[in-house]
């Protein structure tokens, strides 16, 4: 596996215009050769590059704290009560009749089976016991909601503050106008965008230099929706924010519908991150990682795999 | 092409990603039982007081609803009853016996019965009680402001938190208490609650007076109050982080 020599030797052929990103530092100005079928661009600004991975390291935890959060009381409601005969989704531990512990979960008045998942799952000494999310799936693993909480606000603090500084990064050096928004050609082409997506065939050459119009709309939506949202919703759960800023509360339907939006915009995260994890892997996993250490991506050939491709 | 997958690289990547998602929740679980680590994530209670505190007005009121707003139930949630003989005479004549000691830096310690209570101006007001576990409640409570208290009592110069001692013991045989600073005790929506749903509050919910601080989660909010004291550090009460719940390990601020 060969690395692009690029610290060496300069080419003034490939200009940071060309790549991803506005100005480059100094340094990694500097262009790797190109050989005949091979090109290299700076995709990644260290601004990006940082962001990124802190984001791999709150959201992880935020999810699993917030679910141990969740389960001090397993159930979601709409409004600003909680009334325990109407929640939208319960998770409960039952006794059959027989003596038998199983896991409840209710969606919308329909109740499921989730034995081992939801409302009850296995400890350590593998006995079910009675448990919103498995310990698996929450920090600290077993019950201890203050530290869920001193491990989910501690992160809260470096998600927001690391998303302040990327939005004010993406509009001072104009990511997010260069990058990040689709423009008017970009949404013409949506249709074959996703054509293509859906037979695995992703852009190649010049073409790959650019995020498509898919990764631009998911991005977009993520780091300006997505986030904004979860990050109000949070706040809406705070009595004090609530009594400064009343408006979050109607905004969102209520105390308890705050908490449910929150509870769907984690799950937005999962199933955004699961798409993209596949989407990494499957449009070259070594070549989008090190893009996203060093910057430097190596465009994909048109109608040829290699191996740094897959 | 031919596509080169090596599955023994996919088996190994797949392997390197368990691997490290294991080694990263054995680490987090492992910080959690470390206090400087604690000590370390608590460094964010600090930082969201104070920014708190800082985009909250002085004077910015909770939400109150309306009665159709209520909850059918107000639950009952922590200690239910405290079941200490001293308690449960008290409860047995309706209270009759009753008195809250207010004491500490104050100029002029006084004894109030539950008459004496009713007997100062009131405030009632519905508002919505958010549990840190998780749930809301809306409940209509009826209760003296806690700033009338302070003003028959005169505070010290030197009196920076109101510390509110409960009748319940736990297990171990510590009791329950609680601190708030002046600027919740002061708030005009900070009342000490006599009455709940136009009803006199059931033991269930902290008879016979508990304290609303309605911009704090529940935990804040002692029931069974016995006691009020005026103190100007908080180090030297039982475990030393400002009440009971705090000792276990919640935060003093409770404003989220």
């Amino acid at each position: 596996m060969e690395e692009p020599n690029k610290k060496e030797e300069a080419s003034p052929d490939a200009t940071p215009e060309e790549g991803l990103s506005a100005p480059i530092p100094s340094e990694e100005n500097r262009i790797a050769p190109l050989p005949p079928d091979r090109r290299w661009r700076f995709r990644h600004p260290l601004f990006v590059r940082l962001g990124h991975w802190l984001n791999v390291l709150c959201l992880p935890i935020l999810l699993m704290s917030g679910f141990q959060i969740f389960n001090a009381h397993p159930a979601l409601y709409w409004g600003e009560r909680s009334d325990r005969d109407r929640p939208l989704l319960a998770m409960k531990a039952v006794r059959t009749e027989n003596g038998e512990m199983r896991g409840v979960t209710t969606l919308f008045g329909h109740a499921f089976d989730t034995t081992g998942l939801f409302g009850a799952s296995r400890n350590e000494a593998g006995a079910l016991y009675r448990r919103g999310f498995p310990e698996w799936m929450t920090l600290p693993a077993h019950q201890w909601l203050s530290m869920g909480r001193r491990w989910h606000f501690f992160f809260a603090w470096i998600f927001v503050l690391n998303g302040v500084i990327f939005a004010f990064f993406s509009l001072a050096r104009r990511h997010l106008w260069l990058d990040l928004l689709p423009k008017k050609e970009d949404l013409r082409r949506i249709g074959a965008a996703i054509l293509d997506h859906l037979r695995f065939r992703h852009p190649a050459g010049e073409e790959a230099a650019h995020y498509n119009v898919l990764q631009k709309i998911a991005y977009t939506s993520v780091v300006f929706v997505l986030a904004p949202l979860i990050v109000l919703t949070g706040l809406t759960m705070s009595p004090d924010i609530d009594a400064a800023f009343p408006g979050l509360l109607t905004l969102s339907g209520g105390r308890q519908s705050a908490r449910t939006i929150h509870f769907i915009a984690a799950f937005a995260f999962i199933g955004y991150t699961v798409v993209h994890l596949l989407m990494v892997a499957i449009t070259g996993l070594r070549n989008n990682l090190r893009s996203m250490v060093t910057g430097w991506y190596l465009l994909p050939k048109s109608g040829a795999e290699d191996e740094e491709t897959n | 092409m031919k596509k080169r997958i090596s599955l023994g690289r996919r088996n190994f990547l797949v392997r390197a990603a368990q691997l490290s998602g294991l080694l990263f929740l054995a680490g987090c679980e492992n910080l959690s039982r470390k206090p400087w680590f604690e000590g370390f994530l608590s460094s964010a209670e600090g930082v969201t007081r104070r920014v708190q505190r800082a985009i909250t007005p002085r004077r910015a009121m909770a939400r109150e609803y309306t009665e159709a707003d209520l909850s059918a139930d107000f639950p009952v949630n922590g200690s239910t009853n405290p079941d200490t003989e001293e308690y449960v005479a008290l409860a047995a004549n309706q209270f009759a016996d009753w008195q809250l000691e207010v004491s500490g830096l104050v100029e002029q310690p006084t004894d109030f019965s539950l008459a004496e209570l009713r007997q100062f101006p009131s405030r009632t007001q519905i508002t919505r009680h958010d549990c840190v576990e998780g749930w809301s409640a809306i409940g209509k409570w009826k209760g003296v402001p806690l700033s009338l208290i302070l003003e028959k009592v005169r505070p010290k110069a030197d009196a920076r938190y109101v510390v509110f001692h409960a009748a319940d013991p736990d297990e171990s045989g510590n009791y329950y208490y609680e601190s708030i600073d002046f600027e919740d005790a002061y708030h005009p929506q900070t009342i000490l609650a006599y009455d709940l749903n136009d009803r006199p509050l059931p033991i269930g919910n902290g008879a016979p007076l508990r304290l609303r601080v309605e911009r704090q989660l529940g935990y804040k909010m002692a029931k069974y109050i016995m006691q009020i004291e005026l103190v100007d550090r908080l180090d030297p009460i039982a475990g030393g982080k400002g009440g009971y719940w705090e000792d276990q390990g919640y935060e003093w601020y409770a404003g989220i």
